[in-house]
């Protein structure tokens, strides 16, 4: 099954591949609720305009993966959803856990950076233990956090959308992904968004947060080109003006006049 | 009647006239009389005898419900309804206020029939429970007030077991049709659905229900449900399980979504009318419904028709362009993201915009028109322009493409805005005048 249509990926180049990136998005059905789908097709159109050719494969619960992946993708889900992947994740694990060792880029966003985590514990207690990829810890809430945000990163200001129940604390150690400056981040509480260990990214952003973040999206893409073909990433010049004014106003709007960069 | 009440009835309708002359929305009044008297809703609807429906579901509210009015309306009921879309229960408070005498707290109708969103449905219901309730389908929308499809599913699945006498149920949609056996003991159900000739169709309707493991299976059709058998795509047939049916009927508004709305009306009509319903009344009475503003309202704009196409959710939008994507236009697409719309533009990319890629999208406008630009891009859909004032965009378009038919889909408040402008420029009726 396709993930999706995807125009951007197919398009004819004139000159011939750079090299093939195999990009997976996990569970497309089950954990794409938010439009985290647009971030798997910014990715593929994105290493297509490098000049890379996008392998993009979808993972569906009962196969197994293997370690040919070069980029990973995650969104997120309902519930149920998350429920329905779960014992997929623990079949897979030592893969992902390999590929992560190995310095794949993921990027796991909300229900599946929650799974990514050390546990998920329940607003009634019960402790559900995830794939401690990341060195995180999520408590259920009976209140979401819900709305825009902005987080400073070391690939910028960032835009996203944030829709959650779960607060994720950081251990000791455990990088954030940025600071919030706008939103509520991992818990609303300490300014942390997000985690990064490697190169896998976990975070609350939905949005998508690609689109509008290119340069968060060519860094992804720079770590699979270069695991792909055992070269530095060779990028193409890209027109990301529309994106940039997407994101900037998006940023005034939130932040005010002059923020904005 | 209670003194409360008396009093609730002349402070909304004072505010009423308040907002009119503002030229503001219509459920501001409503909110007055509610807090007035929190009891104003079970009194007014004290004498309606007929039934009291409540329409709920993601998409397909206001059409269907102003096709059930029609229906009925057309069968000699008198009906009170909310015809403006404003689908909170202060919405259904505003629209009694102009019916009501001052006086008088009660309204004097056959039926109710009342457009409510998923969680306005089950407020309403906690005030005066529905006889019957009309459920379309669950859907991805507005997931920053929602949050979750699932719990959309249990708000619906709620409003279903608070209801005395009657359901229909969407029975392609596995959301609502797995709440049969919830209901209340003795509560008739009735269902709707698509004819097996278009079964095919239906994954470009409907959300993917990932909450159970065992497949779906829809439910075999009974006497009285109705199917949709489509000719093309505005003229069908209702087929009822034992074999008669409504049709043909031509609508005025196209696509296969309203005419899953007229099935749906017609199936819950005859469950309410029983005897007296009579169908070649109802095919009369469904090609008469002209469609709501903005759900495909064509309105003429020096001399050639410009389209309002109210777009909300990813199946909306999805349904939208596949209804209109045989007829190319120009186009233009507006979007904001304020409350009423959603303020999350995610599900834009839960879309796919390549039926417009061959004539591309003249101009992207409202508070996000860029994200939507950026969205087209993905697409290979090329932008003429892009312009965040809705007025000047409107203004840019309509001057380009003088001679020729047009088109904009928009999002909620982006269409209210848009329509506004147009309504002073062409004469159309007010918001809240029609029906």
């Amino acid at each position: 099954m396709p993930v999706f249509d995807e125009p951007g990926a197919a398009a004819p180049s004139v000159r011939p591949s750079k090299g093939t990136i195999n990009l997976v998005h996990l569970y497309p059905r089950e954990m794409s609720i938010y439009g985290d789908l647009g971030n798997t097709r910014c990715l593929a159109a994105r290493i297509a305009r490098h000049g890379y050719t996008a392998n993009v494969i979808g993972h569906h619960p009962g196969s197994l993966l293997d370690r040919s992946a070069h980029l990973v993708v995650g969104g997120g889900g309902q519930d149920s959803g998350q429920a329905r992947v779960e014992e997929d994740l623990f079949a897979n694990a030592d893969t992902l856990r390999g590929l992560a060792a190995d310095g794949v880029p993921m990027m796991m966003i909300c229900g599946t950076y929650q799974l990514f985590g050390n546990a998920f514990v329940t607003v009634e207690g019960q402790r559900l233990p995830g794939l401690g990829i990341l060195d995180v810890t999520t408590q259920g809430n009976a209140k979401r956090m819900i709305g825009p945000s902005v987080l400073e990163t070391e690939f910028g200001t960032i835009v996203g959308y944030e829709n959650h129940s779960g607060s994720t604390t950081l251990s000791a150690g455990q990088s954030p992904f940025g600071v919030v400056r706008h939103g509520f981040g991992n818990n609303g509480e300490d300014q942390t968004g997000g985690a990064r260990t490697a190169n896998v990214f976990g975070h609350y952003l939905h949005g998508p947060v690609l689109p509008a973040n290119p340069r968060f999206a060519d860094a992804l893409v720079a770590y699979a080109a270069e695991l792909a073909t055992g070269r530095p990433f060779e990028p193409e010049p890209q027109d990301d003006g529309v994106a940039d004014q997407a994101r900037t106003r998006q940023i005034r709007r939130l932040l005010g006049s002059d923020s904005a960069r | 009647m209670p003194l409360r009440t008396s009093a609730a009835v002349v402070a909304g309708k004072a505010a009423r006239v308040a907002t009119r002359l503002r030229g503001g929305g219509s459920a501001f009044p409503g909110l007055v009389a509610e807090r007035v008297d929190p009891g104003f809703l079970a009194h007014a609807l004290q004498d309606v005898r007929g039934g009291i429906v409540v329409v709920s579901g993601t998409n397909g509210k206001t059409t269907t419900t102003k096709m059930l009015v029609a229906l009925l309306r057309a069968h000699g009921r008198r009906v009170f309804t909310n015809p403006t879309g404003s689908n909170f229960t202060r919405g259904v408070i505003s629209a009694m206020l102009r019916e009501l005498p001052v006086g008088r707290g009660r309204l004097s109708a056959d039926i109710a029939v009342l457009e409510l969103d998923e969680a306005h449905a089950l407020k309403f219901a906690a005030a005066v429970k529905p006889t019957h309730s009309l459920l379309l389908n669950v859907a991805r929308d507005q997931l920053d007030r929602f949050a979750e499809i699932d719990h959309t599913a249990r708000l619906l699945a709620s409003l279903a077991s608070s209801t005395t006498t009657g359901v229909v149920l969407n029975r392609d949609d596995s959301f609502v049709a797995r709440v049969a056996p919830d209901l209340a003991p003795g509560v008739e159900v009735r269902y709707f659905g698509v004819h097996e000739s278009i079964a095919a169709r239906l994954p470009e309707l409907l959300e993917a229900d990932v909450r159970f493991g065992d497949e779906f299976t829809a439910p075999e059709p009974a006497a009285y449900d109705g199917l949709l058998k489509p000719a093309d795509e505005r003229a069908f047939d209702v087929v009822f399980g034992a074999g008669d049916g409504v049709g043909p009927v031509t609508l005025q508004q196209r696509g296969l979504a309203a005419m899953i709305n007229a099935t749906a009306a017609a199936t819950t009509a005859r469950m309410l009318l029983g005897e007296a319903f009579d169908a070649a009344t109802a095919a009369t009475a469904l090609a008469g419904v002209r469609p709501p503003f903005g759900r495909g309202e064509v309105i003429q704009v020096d001399g050639q028709p410009l389209e309002l196409v109210l777009v909300k959710n990813p199946a909306g939008f999805t349904v939208a362009l596949g209804t209109y994507g045989t007829t190319p236009v120009a186009t233009m697409i507006a979007i904001n993201d304020n409350d009423a719309d959603g303020r999350d533009v995610s599900w834009l990319y839960d879309v796919s915009f390549a039926s417009l890629r061959e004539r591309g999208v003249a101009t992207t406008s409202g508070i996000r028109a860029y994200d939507m630009a950026l969205r087209l891009s993905y697409d290979d859909v090329s932008v003429g322009s892009i312009e965040p004032e809705l007025i000047a965009a409107l203004d840019a378009f309509c001057a380009a493409h003088a001679g020729e038919p047009k088109r904009i889909f928009c999002t909620y408040t982006a269409m209210m805005a848009l329509r506004r402008t147009l309504a002073a420029r062409h004469g159309l009726p007010d918001f809240g005048e029609e029906g």
